[in-house]
């Protein structure tokens, strides 16, 4: 059964700010490219808007920009983590596989926040379960594995269930 | 261009290449597969970024006006090198490949690989 | 000053080239063999980036973006094809 989709004119207005400000970075906010780049944020949602379900959306701005800047500092910080553990010997390494267990079922804060432990000091995400409830992921070097799930729960989990709402 | 940032865009490309070099030593030295796979996807992240963050200020001196563009290749590369990383990791334990004898926890990676092929006991 | 530090930062991911091509030849599986891939042109990008710097123009960034979009495209590319035998289903 097709349905008659109701027009919008803005479907995805986060996406049409984002298309517009992308277009502009790339041709040096010129004015002819301000109009260009609007009608193309106008008119590519309205093609590709059908295409895609519906998706969670952040509700809490000011947390998830709160989020974003830690997690650009857990990058850093994770840097200088695999920096010293790699130009350490090979012997003093205890890799290990652990599984998180999983809150969050939606697909938009999940892919957020499997990117967000693959980015952080010495963990990587491997697999997902079938059934979404762990994440497998990789460690470098592990101390304590109930203090590492803990940590990655407390600081990336629960920020994210906070921020969708879910 | 002035002595400071002159300064600044120097220490930020020395710093970026050596962290890319770190990470790069990471791929040729580390032992096995999975742990192989930490230093690139974060080294070459903040490297990348650094060396980008550098000729972002430069260009931006010299052509006279806020030049953003680099800024979009580090944006792009921070999404895509977890999701890489990722896609990397599942064809790892898909291929069965070695993982170095001190490993813990080892049936959580067979667990893994019974869960992408469940007929292969 | 500026152009001492490239010329720094040149040899220093030439070497990381080096080091990933060295993985890339004895690297004794194939996902192995797509990290260093992967790798690579993550410093390509640096270098090319580096080359417009030491000649002073802008040009170069257009194919450090492509170099980008395409890496990312042939590692999941890759990844796809070794998970399932196929690259398209």
């Amino acid at each position: 059964m097709n349905k008659v989709r109701k027009f919008v004119w803005f479907p995805t207005p986060y996406h049409s700010i984002l298309l517009w400000l992308v277009w502009q970075i790339l041709h040096d906010f010129s004015r002819g490219h301000m109009v260009l780049g609007a009608m193309f944020a106008i008119v590519i949602p309205w093609i590709v808007a059908p295409l895609s379900e519906k998706e969670a959306v952040a509700k809490k701005t000011i947390k998830a920009v709160i989020y974003t800047f830690r997690l650009l500092i857990d990058i850093v910080a994770s840097n200088y983590d695999v920096a010293k553990r790699v130009l350490q010997s090979n012997r003093s390494l205890k890799p290990a596989f652990i599984a998180v267990p999983l809150d969050i079922k939606e697909p938009v804060p999940l892919a957020i926040f499997t990117s967000s432990v693959s980015l952080t000091p010495g963990t990587v995400s491997v697999e997902l379960s079938e059934d979404r409830k762990w994440l497998y992921v990789h460690v470098l070097h592990l101390e304590d594995e109930q203090q590492l799930i803990n940590l990655i729960k407390d600081r990336y989990e629960a920020p994210l269930k906070e921020i969708f709402g879910c | 261009m002035t002595v400071f940032l002159e300064v600044v865009v120097s220490f930020l490309l020395v710093f970026g290449a050596f962290v890319m070099l770190i990470g790069s030593i990471g791929l040729a030295k580390l032992p096995d597969y999975f742990t192989r796979l930490h230093a690139p996807t974060k080294a070459s992240t903040l490297g990348v970024a650094c060396i980008l963050l550098a000729s972002m200020i430069f260009f931006s001196v010299q052509l006279g006006h806020v030049n953003l563009k680099e800024a979009l290749i580090s944006m792009f590369l921070l999404i895509t090198a977890p999701v890489a990383a990722h896609m990397l990791g599942k064809a790892g334990l898909h291929y069965k490949v070695k993982m170095a004898d001190s490993t813990q926890n080892q049936h959580l990676a067979k667990k893994a690989y019974l869960q992408q092929h469940p007929d292969d006991k | 000053m500026l152009s001492y530090a490239i010329l720094i930062a040149c040899a220093l991911i030439c070497c990381a080239l080096a080091l990933n091509a060295w993985r890339l030849i004895i690297g004794p599986t194939t996902p192995d063999r797509i990290i260093a891939v992967d790798t690579m042109y993550i410093n390509s990008i640096a270098l090319i980036i580096l080359l417009g710097l030491h000649q002073g123009s802008a040009i170069y960034y257009e194919s450090a973006l492509l170099i980008a979009l395409l890496g990312f495209v042939s590692t999941s590319a890759f990844c796809k094809y070794l998970l399932r035998g196929d690259i398209i289903e």
